[in-house]
């Protein structure tokens, strides 16, 4: 199936003189059900979809998503540490059928926010009142030299969850001990900050069992990361000397990537890894960016009481694509921002005020099976912008006991079980 | 949303409280809807997080207090309840609290 852009949509769209074969109306017509149309099942679109029809049950509720099944990021370092298999982190749309969503396996190739409908790549398109659209990220491929989709088959990124965290699981595997394993994390803003020190981590609890003599080198274009200061406690204190760690001051950035000879270049050295982790820059997911809804920044500019874009009216972007600064880029803040964003939406369609949302985020990390750590914030909407609310937030304490470490190991396990169960169950 | 939020309630056995006393309070669902990233879709955990469903509303209200006031031990209520006030606290425990 030939791809659609935007343009090539609304050519199409015009020359036959009418939509296709869900025309949307102006407005919601009189004694027909508004209609409500998500884009991505996951951690944001997922959550949309199920709140919405938690708030009214009279919205129709259309998600498109092309997966059978959902694969979360979250957790997946526990796969390719070797913890859990990828059924763990699995979820089915069911649970969302069950709420009355209708659900779409398709991909969106385009959206008319003139018509108010989305185009999908099998055909066809679906007309809206309102849209909410979460993609989450895409890759700026080519950024860094040498590191595109084609080579991400060999040097994965494993920073969209699916077939990359098995290659990457099974690269590991296949390491032998003595082996070096190179991780690179990108540049701000990125997908799950504390990300990477938790692959870092689990990787690490991996070879402490299985490869003793292994290494991990760290390649970091920053100068600093999420929960460092935590995390190398925790590294000391479990992994001796296994990682080293380079920021930007210390030629961690690399410039080059050569897949075949899987070798990092830096500005001033060469590292060849037996398994390398390369996370390339990110942007807001595809869709975002053929629809227009992206700015120069790569990412979304939106209205943070409602997240409606400010590139096109009645579009709703939440989760990783949104600018939703001071609010990471997290599948928790995405569900928050988008059980916001469904009251808001149900609002507008019954012409009432959107009202003001409030947010909450924790990240949970594993450094070791029973060592979690944890950071959290609120978030208050006030003079037009998410600020944080003083006082609130912040990291877990350092220096902490092995027991409070085991309950925040537990009590990431438990998120994780909630989050999942209140986003597709 | 008001005829149809107070359904839910109603559904859900709930008290319906006024949506907002004040204009630009975030209303008890939307308070009540942060909770559940942890503590499970109306506070019924599916794991190793406390589950708040069948707790009073007076009990999820002391308890949010004493978290904020690092009266409690804990090791992350603490720093999420210093993000609500009283207000905020007595709204969501009234949203969430079993009747």
């Amino acid at each position: 199936m030939k791809k659609i852009d935007r343009r090539t949509f609304t050519k199409l769209a015009g020359a036959a003189g009418v939509a296709f074969s869900l025309p949307a109306g102006a407005g919601v017509a009189l004694g027909k059900s508004p209609r409500v149309v998500v884009i991505g099942g996951g951690f944001g679109g997922a959550t949309a979809a199920k709140y919405l029809r938690r708030f009214d049950a009279g919205i129709d509720v259309t998600l498109i998503e092309p997966s059978k099944a959902f694969v979360t990021c979250p957790f997946s370092n526990t796969v390719i540490g070797g913890l859990n298999t990828m059924a763990r982190i699995t979820h089915s749309y069911d649970g969302l059928r069950a709420h009355g969503v209708t659900i779409v396996h398709d991909r969106a190739t385009g959206i008319d926010a003139a018509k108010k409908s989305v185009s999908l790549a099998n055909g066809g398109d679906v007309g809206y009142d309102r849209l909410i659209v979460s993609p989450g990220i895409g890759f700026r491929w080519g950024a860094i030299e040498g590191y595109d989709a084609a080579t991400s088959q060999t040097m994965a990124h494993a920073w969209q969850a699916g077939p990359q965290t098995v290659l990457l699981q099974q690269q590991l595997a296949a390491m032998p001990d003595g082996g070096v394993f190179i991780i690179s994390p990108p540049v701000n803003p990125f997908r799950c900050p504390p990300g990477p020190g938790e692959r870092i981590s689990l990787v690490a609890n991996y070879f402490k069992q299985h490869k003793p003599r292994a290494k991990i080198l760290v390649l970091d274009p920053k100068e600093k990361f999420s929960k460092q200061g935590l995390f190398k406690e925790g590294w000391a204190a479990l992994y001796g000397d296994m990682i080293e760690y380079r920021n930007a001051s210390n030629d961690g950035t690399v410039v080059r990537v050569d897949a075949a000879n899987m070798t990092l270049h830096t500005d001033f050295e060469q590292h060849k890894g037996d398994v390398i982790n390369f996370i390339p820059p990110q942007q807001a997911g595809e869709i975002a960016q053929l629809a227009g809804l992206a700015n120069d920044s790569g990412w979304c500019p939106v209205d943070q009481q409602t997240f409606e874009s400010s590139m096109h009216p009645n579009i709703h972007v939440i989760g990783d694509a949104s600018i939703a600064s001071p609010m990471p880029k997290s599948g928790f803040s995405a569900s928050n921002q988008a059980k916001a964003v469904a009251a808001a939406v149900a609002n507008l369609l019954k012409g009432e005020a959107p009202g003001t949302p409030k947010f909450v985020n924790t990240c949970y990390s594993l450094v070791a099976p029973d060592y979690g750590i944890s950071v959290a914030m609120v978030y208050d909407f006030a003079d037009g912008k998410i600020v944080k609310v003083k006082g609130s937030g912040g990291l877990s304490p350092s220096g902490a006991s092995a027991e409070f470490h085991k309950k925040e190991a537990n009590f990431a396990r438990g998120w994780y079980d909630s989050i999942a169960q209140d986003i597709w169950g | 949303m008001k005829a149809k939020g107070g359904l839910l309630l109603a559904a859900l056995g709930v008290l319906a409280l006024p949506l907002s006393a004040v204009a630009d309070a975030p209303s008890p669902t939307v308070l009540a809807n942060t909770c559940f990233s942890c503590h499970g879709t109306d506070g019924k955990s599916a794991g190793a997080m406390p589950s708040l469903a069948g707790k009073s509303a007076s009990e999820i209200a002391q308890r949010l207090r004493e978290f904020r006031a690092d009266e409690r031990e804990n090791t992350v209520m603490g720093r999420i309840a210093k993000g609500f006030s009283d207000a905020e606290i007595e709204a969501l425990a009234a949203q969430l609290g079993s009747k």
